[in-house]
């Protein structure tokens, strides 16, 4: 079902009109507002009343995660602290947490675009909305919660953690409709099991998933052991958290960005240059309604490709593929670029083998290298050493042949890996550069 | 009727087996042979126990990756050449032994040796066909 059938189907043309003289405000409201995009605007000799055109808006300076840390952490915020009433943060794995804003209005905004998400996905007013995304800082939770509400469905505030509570919770509540990590879901199907509980017999008709890079295989993996249909969710505490783009259960084949409210563009990372739709590159964003926490051609450093083509869903929204990579998970290993999620395409290209994997980057010497830790469960756990070794060293070739890099296979037993409740740690790097 | 071996992956890291024996003993578990093969990163740790199935519940619960696989208990005459008699037999029949060890208890004045083999139906058929005494799973586990 689409929620809200006139932005979401809207013609180009008037959807373009509208970006515009939102953009126009949103600049206007932040040059007066925020001393860093007045900054920004004077370096490049801008004023927002330059910006006359959608095509205009690549003249204006990119901002990035270091900009938002440097500004840590009320700095960027548009309106004054009497206006903001929700407060998240990222979680500051890689650095200092960035900190984000919204007024009332934003959180009626967002809980609209996920109404609208979930609605994408397959949730209706009748459904039960099982939401295992953490409570808390992290946008997951709550976004989810918000938008639930709006589209009027039920929703159990699970959060994350205490896996047998919820498989338990799952049993006696019958939820229609699962929200969490996908990592965290296949960890859910994994203790259902070893509780003897089969998702089989759940009552669970859509998954929504989200905040962390999955493939299509995990996607294939996740359908067959939940016996859902499961599509993507995208976003970013720094753009809005969840809600700026989703798949439609239908096609599955691409998520539609919300261009009522979010801009998109794809640069090349290294030339900050536009690329036209089809091109791979790195996400930007602009966000056009947002009024504590606007973000300008923010570099999400998320890889991935634009479509205009029209989806079956009947959505005119513009759709970006499956995230495939980040700018800055992106490894260099002996020269060669590496992400994370084309190791995990190889690994489930091969049968048996679970998802569950970790990189290790080194350096002897003056050589990288490259250790990928494999979890051995039953599907190719063998008695015989040699198979085993026999198994490391085509899993090696592999990688060789796909990536052109030599790595190391390393075999671990299941659960050698940390699964966090939230985001799976997949890469570990070493080197001190 | 053929002896279950159960298998258990395991990483080279100390204490390891200790945490598989201590989940065998909590679960009153006889150990009767075990092998270990391993390689610088991982082992295999081989297993025949008095209750396989108790065995296989107890160290899937906690986690561990296990495996079950067909094995040939046979006797051994327990003199010099006693093991090369047999292995020049399955030599001679073209089967191929994956790998084997020694069971603790000896059976009557015989050793018993454990054999994992390519093809064990023709094995079994040889051994007996010469006259090796091939030991049935139900008396295995109570040697």
């Amino acid at each position: 079902m689409i929620f809200d059938i006139e932005y979401e189907t809207m013609p180009r043309e008037a959807l373009e009109a509208i970006q515009l003289r939102r953009l126009q405000a949103t600049l206007a409201r932040v040059y007066a507002a925020v001393p860093f995009y007045r900054k920004q605007f004077d370096q490049a000799g801008l004023k927002p009343g330059d910006i006359q055109s959608l095509k205009d808006l690549r003249k204006i300076p990119f901002t990035t995660k270091q900009d938002l840390r440097e500004n840590y952490p009320f700095g960027m915020f548009a309106v004054p602290m009497d206006n903001v009433v929700r407060i998240h943060a990222s979680s500051g794995t890689t650095g200092q947490p960035t900190v984000v804003g919204y007024t009332a209005r934003d959180v009626t905004t967002w809980a609209t675009l996920m109404a609208r998400s979930l609605s994408a996905g397959g949730a209706t007013r009748g459904d039960i909305i099982h939401n295992a995304y953490g409570y808390g800082l992290f946008t997951g939770g709550l976004g989810v919660h918000y938008g639930a509400e709006k589209l009027g469905a039920s929703v159990i505030p699970v959060s994350g953690g205490n896996t047998k509570r919820q498989i338990v919770i799952m049993k006696d509540f019958g939820p229609t409709i699962l929200t969490a990590t996908p990592s965290y879901a296949l960890h859910l199907a994994e203790v259902a099991e070893e509780m003897g509980v089969s998702f089989r017999d759940l009552r669970f008709k859509y998954g929504i998933f989200g905040a962390e890079p999955w493939s299509e295989k995990m996607r294939a993996e996740i359908e067959r052991k939940l016996g859902l249909v499961a599509v993507d969710i995208y976003g970013l505490s720094e753009v809005i958290g969840p809600g700026v783009a989703i798949e439609c259960h239908e096609a599955k084949k691409g998520l539609h960005i919300f261009e009522d409210h979010f801009i998109p563009e794809i640069i090349d990372p290294a030339t900050g240059e536009v690329l036209p739709y089809g091109e791979r590159g790195e996400l930007v964003f602009t966000s056009v309604t947002k009024e504590a926490f606007p973000v300008i051609r923010y570099r999400t450093r998320d890889i991935t490709t634009l479509h205009a083509e029209p989806c079956i869903c009947g959505r005119t929204l513009v759709r970006m593929e499956k995230v495939s990579g980040r700018t800055d998970d992106m490894l260099i290993i002996r020269g060669v670029n590496v992400f994370p999620s084309q190791i995990e395409s190889v690994l489930m290209e091969m049968k048996g083998l679970s998802p569950h994997y970790q990189l290790v980057v080194d350096r002897e010497g003056n050589l990288d290298t490259l250790t990928v830790r494999v979890e051995v469960d039953e599907g190719v756990f063998s008695d015989e050493v040699k198979q085993l070794q026999d198994l490391e060293r085509r899993i090696s070739k592999n990688i060789k042949e796909y990536l052109g890099v030599s790595a190391k296979v390393k075999l671990v037993e299941p659960k050698a890996i940390a699964r966090s409740e939230g985001k799976a740690v997949r890469v570990i790097d070493n080197r001190k550069l | 009727m053929w002896v279950k071996q159960i298998s258990v992956f395991l990483e080279n890291t100390s204490g390891r087996i200790a945490e598989v024996t201590g989940t065998l003993a909590e679960a009153g578990v006889n150990i009767r042979a075990l092998a270990m093969a391993d390689t610088a990163d991982f082992g295999v740790l081989r297993l025949i126990v008095d209750n396989t199935a108790k065995a296989e519940a107890a160290l899937k619960a906690k986690g561990f990756t296990v495996g079950k696989t067909d094995v040939v208990a046979a006797e051994v005459e327990d003199r010099p050449g006693g093991l090369h008699r047999i292995l020049q037999l399955l030599h001679e029949g073209q089967i191929n032994v994956e790998y084997m060890y020694a069971f603790v208890q000896q059976s009557g004045s015989n050793a018993v040796m454990i054999f994992r083999f390519d093809q064990i139906e023709k094995a079994v058929a040889l051994l007996r066909q010469n006259g090796v005494t091939v030991i049935d799973d139900d008396r295995i586990y109570q040697l």
